[in-house]
């Protein structure tokens, strides 16, 4: 077995799922809360440019990411305005934020750094720094299975663990504490909710913002750790690939986690797979692998792999009866 | 609709209600100009002047128009049916690869007569299969149709990719892109038809597709507001209960307005790949799927509406073209966020004024009747 | 009885919606420790009254004291701060939650789950030990069955404090068992002190389990006395009224009896809840005669006209109309009812009989969209349509006259005779009509009726459900009374008196009243 190449592979896939898990668990959070968000897409995109515009600006890695959470959230109170205290249509908000984000991000990446959109290459003093390097490198000539690992799962950078860690804390938040189980009620039956004197906009509000926060930090992650700077578009599909991993994962944290590291992997794999024939299916087009998560969201919501149950309040605006 | 006891009047909420929006995103995105250090009625006046102070420029927008026209109305029939359809994109790249597909097949040996009509069938009816898949998993397993479509969007960008990169690419060419459409492919373009009436008219993409728009409104009017199937059809869609209890069925209708919607969407391949390019390419819809969303939202999914609404697209869209090479720094991208904010304040926000307004025309209404009384 | 301050006491309480007076003056009196029946038709004010005690509606004017104390009770949170709870009729459940999960929500005592679970986990084992409701408090509630869930209820009301429970119909989904069992818990939780509201419109539940009740109509109190003081007679008459005389002006004659026109036999259906609407209904229509189905709504009324007019597949009965027979395999459906002449004016007219964003003349062919008059391949005739509505306007004096306004526009009486007009003008043989005159004024009602009439007059066979007992006894022929998706009893309107119609209603056994089914001589 060639350690390197599967060690790499794992480290891939890491790499690849991580801005996909942030999104998931925002997508959880607030779908499970009764909000349909389809503005992962343009949530993700604003902020990752907000990251490598004050990052650019400022030099420093704190504020960027604390200017990208302040967008993020921004965009889902807007959200949160328009859909929870305004009963607007959540699906065409979603849309909305996402069009208007990619046009925005364009002009003012070109007004204010003239580079075509892209915001100027940051030194790698301002982005995130890799963790446990020197230990990766070390154990490179191990024997073998430690050796896959410390290759697949060290030396990443800060934000890759922190999505993995953010995965059972989101867990936790949403099944071992009253603010979870509040929250899971709005989105189930609100009335209910409402009967029990909670606010249910307030549970949704704050089920916007931690999605907003969530989202700002897989843009900043694309930013700050994967590409040297922002380019035009560069979310490129990720954030509805992070709803179809939500959806896979049948709203759940945990299963959101292995739904992105699954579509991750598939991503990672793609190009390596290309023209090499698979057994019992011969050569698979990469295009096939690409379309793969797609798929498989699509055969999962038509029941024939088990049943996607949403949140049974999900995407109905809540209004009080009296 | 408001939330107040009286309905408004027709022609408020028609007129006045989606100018106001318009006039919202407007200044929103006037801002955004400011913000960049430009000069907000400069660029307006700019942008105008692109758009219509010229014959190729108007020829442009007539062109952009052609293709929102498909799409708006692609959104407005799936809505009067109760649907959100998305999939316009993918809609939209499959009646491009069903144009090719003909166009390949037939084009070199056939004459245009019998080529051009069964090419304009083909988007069509490969924008219908694409839509119907989705409808059929709504109405059978009630799989939301709203994010199957998106799926289907990007299976649909695969499927074209792949197509172009291993089928029909050809051999030696490095650009990624079908070989070009044989004679029989032709469609005629707006200046070879002045032309052939004696009139000078600068080169542009506009081409005869603009007619097929044109008379798909009118067939969208006539199918939705004065047929039976478009009688039933608004029932679903307005009240799904009354449908049924009138013995229409409901997942009949469903097939049938996402299925009409895809081929309306697939007719976007006409006019791009047949019309512009006279190839199959990776990159003919560039979002109009999604202006689609945004023409039939302020063109309140009214025929008449789209088509306004198409030819304010267009002249956005040609009017940023131009913008972008007078002004330097200035790009396209700038259409895209007016489009955004449109559908933000048209779609989304529309129910945060609506209500305010309302109480403004009443309080208005109310005073004008007692100064008359 | 003690001396002691009453649980409840409510003064003058006026409560207007619209123009209907739902609570009229009401003054209401709960002994603490008793079970207190509230008794009324629909729309008598009982919910009314029980949603202002709970804090879901704000009265115009009106005082209330709990426990001696005077009390303002804004919101539900202080009704159950001062220790009143109600179990709803539609419950209030999250379904994928767990029973223990359910009951928690809202007043969890740790904002640890864990922890909150456990806690309230002691404190539910003691509290079931204590009032003998049995819950599991593990399972999810979609897999409770509703007897169980009902419990659940009464559980989260218990956990929150309550000492006055409202229970609204109760028994309406529950099993004859799962009725016995509720009583036992009832009768426990009064023994432990708990003061017991009960709404309902059974009579029997009344006279079995409670110690005082209160009799409600068109928003006054009309009896209020200890049960042992009264019977199911005195209740029935009391709900009833003593109002409409029975004897009509076209009356005289009893009538020949027509040719059946329609025969549904053994109709049966269970909801997704799995509580029988449905048991075992049978019922011929003949031509020349109105059928009333009298009852409190709620008890198969609705389900019965949807399995009739196509809306509804049972899971068990036929269904017989002219000469065609509809087994469970291949069930009718809404246009092929049309197609045999057999029309429906639906109860809900806003959100089946009418598409309310459609013109008038939109909704005036909702059904029949597809005669050929209005079109042939496709093309709608417009013309037809639009001169179709203006004759049914004409002739049920729909106004505003013009059938380019919008269906949702007209008033309520308006609209009803739209629907009427589009059913009856093509002179069907059967007419099934729900609640015909809901929300009409008074003038529309008189010539709704007028109009119903008519067509019983021409050879109709009309099929009518109100739970308006006014208009059963102005129309009917023949009297059907529902309880607990049974049909518990009929008769010849000459037959019929209050009392013993209203004894049946209230699913209670009238002495000395007319011929009665042969079935419920058993009971």
């Amino acid at each position: 077995m060639d350690e390197i190449a599967v060690g790499t592979l794992i480290a891939s896939t890491l790499r690849v799922s991580t801005p996909l898990i942030l999104c998931a668990l925002a997508g959880c959070l607030s779908e499970r809360s009764g909000v349909i968000d389809l503005g992962l897409e343009g949530k993700m995109l604003l902020t990752a440019f907000t990251a490598g515009a004050a990052a650019a600006v400022f030099g420093s890695l704190t504020l960027a990411l604390l200017l990208a959470i302040a967008v993020g959230v921004a965009l889902s109170m807007l959200h949160g305005y328009a859909c929870v205290s305004h009963r607007g249509d959540q699906v065409v908000m979603g849309m909305a934020i996402t069009m208007t984000a990619a046009g925005l991000t364009v002009v003012l990446g070109i007004a204010w750094f003239h580079q075509g959109g892209q915001t100027p290459p940051l030194p790698d003093a301002v982005r995130l720094a890799p963790w446990f390097a020197g230990i990766a490198h070390a154990l490179r000539d191990a024997w073998a299975p430690i050796a896959v690992l410390a290759i697949g799962l060290l030396g990443h950078n800060g934000m890759v663990y922190v999505a993995l860690l953010l995965v059972p804390a989101v867990w936790w938040l949403l099944a071992r504490t009253r603010f979870g189980l509040r929250l899971r009620a709005a989105g189930e039956n609100p009335a209910m909710v409402d009967a029990a004197g909670l606010s249910v906009q307030r549970l949704r509000y704050t089920a916007l913002g931690l999605n907003g926060a969530l989202c700002a930090l897989a843009g900043s992650y694309l930013v700050l750790a994967q590409n040297p700077s922002f380019i035009p578009h560069m979310t490129a599909g990720r954030g509805y690939m992070a709803l179809a991993a939500m959806i896979f994962g049948k709203w759940q944290p945990v299963g959101a986690l292995w739904a992105c590291l699954l579509f991750g992997f598939l991503d990672a794999a793609a190009i390596r797979l290309q023209g090499q024939p698979l057994p019992w299916v011969g050569a698979v087009p990469v295009q096939a692998i690409q379309a793969l998560p797609y798929v498989l969201t699509v055969v999962l919501l038509a029941g024939f792999i088990g049943r996607a149950r949403a949140p049974k309040a999900l995407g109905v605006p809540y209004a009080k009866a009296h | 609709m408001t939330g107040s006891s009286q309905p408004l009047p027709r022609w408020f909420d028609l007129g006045v209600l989606p100018v106001f929006n318009l006039a919202l995103a407007l200044l929103v995105c006037g801002v955004v100009v400011l913000v960049i250090g430009m000069d907000p009625g400069q660029v307006l006046a700019l942008l105008i002047k692109g758009a219509f102070g010229s014959r190729i420029g108007v020829s442009y927008t007539l062109y952009y128009a052609t293709t929102f026209v498909f799409t708006g109305l692609a959104v407005a029939v799936a809505f009067h049916g109760g649907l959100f359809n998305i999939g316009g994109e993918g809609q939209a790249m499959l009646g491009g690869i069903g144009t090719a597909l003909v166009a390949l097949w037939l084009a070199d040996s056939w004459p245009a007569w019998i080529v051009l009509p069964l090419m304009v069938f083909a988007a069509a009816a490969f924008g219908m299969a694409w839509a119907a898949v989705p409808a059929a998993l709504q109405a059978w397993r009630g799989s939301h149709v709203v994010i199957t479509t998106i799926m289907f969007n990007f299976i649909a960008s695969a499927l074209l990719s792949w197509l172009l990169l291993n089928v029909l690419k050809e051999p030696g060419n490095m650009t990624v892109e079908s070989k070009s459409f044989g004679p029989g492919a032709h469609v005629p373009a707006a200046h070879e038809v002045f032309a052939a009436i004696g009139i000078e008219w600068p080169r542009s993409p506009l081409n005869a597709c603009v007619l097929l728009a044109a008379l798909a409104a009118i067939v969208v009017y006539l199918l939705v507001w004065r047929s039976r199937p478009g009688y039933t059809l608004r029932a679903v869609g307005f009240a799904p209960e009354a449908a049924r209890y009138a013995g229409i069925r409901p997942r009949a209708q469903v097939m049938f307005s996402m299925a009409l919607s895809g081929a309306l969407a697939g007719l976007v391949g006409i006019n791009e790949v047949a019309g512009v390019h006279g190839r199959l390419l990776l990159d003919y819809v560039v979002g109009a799927g999604f202006a689609g969303i945004a023409v039939s939202l302020i063109g309140r999914n009214h025929p008449v509406g789209i088509v306004l609404a198409s030819l304010l697209f267009g002249a956005l869209y040609q009017g940023g073209s131009e913008l972008a090479f007078e002004i330097q720094g200035f790009s396209r991208d700038m259409v895209f966020t007016l489009q955004g904010l449109i559908v933000l304040f048209s779609g989304a926000m529309a129910q945060v004024a609506a209500p305010t307004l309302a109480r403004l025309y009443f309080a208005f209404a109310g005073r004008r009747a007692l100064a008359h009384g | 009885m003690s001396t002691a301050a009453p649980a409840v006491a409510m003064r003058g309480i006026r409560k207007r919606f619209g123009a209907v007076q739902a609570n009229d003056s009401v003054d209401l009196t709960v002994a603490a420790g008793t079970v207190h029946g509230i008794v009324g038709e629909n729309g008598a004010g009982k919910s009314t009254l029980m949603s202002v005690l709970y804090g879901l509606i704000q009265p115009e004017a009106g005082t209330i004291q709990i426990d001696g104390t005077p009390v303002q009770v804004r919101h539900s949170r202080d009704a159950m701060r001062h220790g009143v709870g109600m179990v709803h009729q539609h419950f209030m459940l999250v379904d994928t939650f767990s029973a223990l999960d359910n009951i928690v929500l809202g007043a969890e005592p740790d904002w640890r789950l864990p922890v909150a679970r456990a806690a309230a986990r002691r404190r539910l084992e003691a509290l079931m030990r204590d009032s003998g409701l049995q819950v599991r408090l593990d399972l999810p509630v979609e897999d409770l069955p509703v007897g169980e869930r009902q419990r659940l209820e009464i559980l989260k009301a218990l956990y929150r404090g309550a000492r006055i429970l409202i229970l609204d119909e109760p028994t309406a989904v529950l099993t004859p068992q799962e009725t016995d069992q509720l009583f036992v818990t009832l009768r426990q939780l009064r023994a432990r002190g708990t003061t017991i509201l009960l709404i309902t419109h059974k009579l029997k539940e009344i006279m079995a389990l409670t110690d005082a009740v209160t009799v409600m109509r068109a928003g006054r109190v009309v009896l209020d006395c200890a049960t042992a003081d009264t019977s199911t007679d005195a209740l029935a008459q009391a709900m009833v009224g003593r109002r409409v005389q029975l004897g009509r002006a076209d009356a005289a004659a009893p009538r020949p009896s027509g040719a059946p026109l329609l025969q549904a036999s053994g109709l049966a259906w269970r909801d997704s809840l799995g509580v029988a609407r449905l048991a075992d209904v049978s019922l011929t229509l003949r031509a020349g005669e109105i059928v009333g189905i009298a009852g409190v709504s709620g008890n198969g009324q609705s389900e019965l006209l949807d399995a009739l007019s196509g809306l509804l597949v049972p899971d068990a009965g036929t269904l017989q109309i002219a000469s065609r027979t509809f087994t469970v395999a291949r069930w009718l459906d809404p246009a092929t009812a049309r197609a045999l002449a057999v029309a429906h004016v639906p109860e809900d007219r806003h959100r089946r009989g009418l598409v309310l964003p459609f013109a008038a003349w939109e909704s005036g062919v909702l059904g029949y969209h597809t005669l050929p008059r209005y079109g042939r391949r496709g093309w709608m005739q417009q013309g037809a349509m639009l001169a179709d509505t203006v004759q049914m306007m004409e002739r049920y004096d729909v106004r505003p006259r013009n059938p380019q306004v919008a269906s949702g526009q007209f008033s309520g009486g308006n609209q009803q005779k739209l629907v009427l007009a589009r059913e009856a003008m093509p002179q069907p043989q059967v007419l099934l009509v729900g609640q015909p005159t809901r929300g009409v004024d008074i003038g529309a009602i008189e010539f709704i009726h007028g109009r119903l009439r008519a067509m019983r007059d021409a050879g109709g066979a009309i099929l009518v459900v109100s739970s308006e007992l006014d208009e059963i006894f102005a129309l009917a022929d023949r009297v059907l009374v529902m309880t607990g998706g049974r049909i518990t009893g009929e008769m010849p309107i000459e037959s019929c008196t209050e009392a013993g119609v209203g004894c049946l209603m209230g699913d209670a056994t009238p002495s000395g009243i007319g011929p009665v089914m042969p079935a419920l001589a058993a009971t």
